[in-house]
């Protein structure tokens, strides 16, 4: 039995650069689907938090080279890349498991807006620093509550992408918390910014806070709300502005039914601009 | 040179009589850009030292933490300049809590061992990083933050 016969198939010769020539972020993991697993629903959830996951890293990549310090556009590039790594994990589970047999790049350049399941407050332009870090503490206040309760999910990969993506996720929230208290208590010109940022992500936050994106998966309704509404209360009190908690949602259709702003279509046009232009290359 | 085994990334190896061998390593970050090639290094060393056929098993559950890293794999990440990361408190199964205005524990200097230091930036140059100045010898530093 030779090395590609035990799932090796990366060649030396593929290989030109530092990370070039692997094709599958599922490399070496077992990826039986367990019995009784609904493979439709897994991979709807699993798109939903990628689509998530890699817009938001997109809208922080923004940041770099505009960013005021360095340090600054290293910590967002470097937020974003996280959720990048979750992203392609999802994506590629989600190809497994909803029988199409579709890899990473596929899911991520070429569906259009619509099939896109990303929360619209996610696709929103970059705005500025204020508007950046409390809407990454909202969708990772979120997040967090939802990977938190994935971890526990039957199919193992999912479980294991969010266990491991709740550390990561953790520190997200922690360094938006702490921009966000720094920014309300800060200069006036701080303050202004950061009271403008909730008036800007406060139309948004119905579908955050009432998601029912892992609700097929056991994420128990209002478990986001809670979450939410405890961690924004938390850094409210610190940054001595109050993040509102919005009336329950209306459920007209958002961002998991196909439905987005038109920042959207933009955004995935940048994105895949590469891939349309050299159809199928791998590095 | 720190090992893979002394930062806790290896979590089997075991032969069969045929020659062949498994791995079992567990990723640091999903999105750590060197995960496939540390992959693909662990397989082409083994290959040059004859085993084959070679299998790399990637193991995310239990997922890796700064916990798995070995005592000595501390002492050569300081040697090399990188301040290892504290003790991390084990979490069980409820929600994570946000802490906020917590001060960070000391952490020493990795080149004068000084621990009048203080943090730059709670992200450093990689994902793993952050970054960290000390205020004696005046010199920034990477400090593997504790997850």
């Amino acid at each position: 039995m030779n090395d590609e016969a035990w799932g090796v198939p990366e060649a030396e010769g593929g290989r030109w650069a530092f990370g070039t020539g692997f094709a599958d972020p599922l490399h070496g993991v077992d990826v039986a689907v367990p019995a009784g697993v609904d493979g439709a629903e897994l991979a709807r959830v699993c798109v939903a938090l990628a689509d998530d996951a890699l817009v938001g890293a997109q809208r922080l990549a923004e940041w770099v080279t505009r960013a005021p310090e360095i340090e600054i556009e290293l910590a967002l590039a470097n937020v974003g890349l996280d959720l990048l790594g979750q992203a392609r994990l999802l994506y590629t589970r989600a190809g497994q498991v909803d029988g199409s047999g579709r890899g990473e790049d596929a899911f991520a350049f070429t569906r259009s807006a619509p099939e896109f399941r990303c929360l619209r407050l996610a696709e929103l332009p970059r705005g500025d620093f204020a508007f950046t870090v409390l809407r990454l503490l909202v969708l990772s206040s979120a997040r967090l509550a939802v990977l938190e309760r994935l971890a526990g999910a039957a199919d193992p990969v999912l479980a294991a992408v969010a266990e491991r993506g709740v550390a990561e996720v953790a520190y997200h929230r922690l360094f938006a918390a702490e921009w966000v208290v720094r920014l309300g208590d800060g200069t006036a010109e701080s303050r202004r910014r950061l009271r403008r940022a909730v008036v800007e992500v406060e139309p948004w936050l119905g579908e955050v806070v009432d998601d029912r994106v892992g609700a097929g998966l056991g994420v128990a309704a209002g478990a986001v709300r809670a979450a939410c509404a405890r961690d924004w209360r938390r850094v409210g009190e610190e940054a001595g502005v109050r993040l509102p908690l919005p009336a329950p949602w209306d459920r007209a259709p958002g961002g998991r039914a196909g439905v987005h702003t038109e920042h959207l279509p933009v955004l995935l046009a940048e994105l895949g601009s590469v891939a349309r232009e050299h159809p199928g290359a791998a590095w | 040179m720190v090992t893979l085994g002394e930062l806790g990334m290896v979590r089997g190896v075991e032969c069969d009589a045929a020659g062949g061998v498994v791995v079992r390593l567990a990723p640091t970050y999903a999105g750590c850009p060197a995960l496939a090639e540390i992959r693909a290094d662990v397989a082409a060393a083994l290959r040059a030292a004859g085993f084959a056929p070679v299998r790399v098993v990637t193991v995310w559950s239990p997922p890796w933490t700064t916990e798995w890293i070995s005592a000595a794999g501390r002492r050569k990440l300081a040697d090399a300049g990188i301040a290892p990361p504290g003790p991390v408190p084990a979490r069980g199964g409820g929600p994570v809590p946000l802490v906020l205005g917590a001060r960070r524990p000391a952490v020493a200097c990795p080149r004068c061992g000084g621990r009048e230091t203080e943090e730059v930036s709670r992200c450093g140059a990689s994902l793993c990083t952050a970054l960290w100045r000390c205020r004696a010898c005046r010199e920034p530093f990477e400090h593997l933050r504790g997850v």
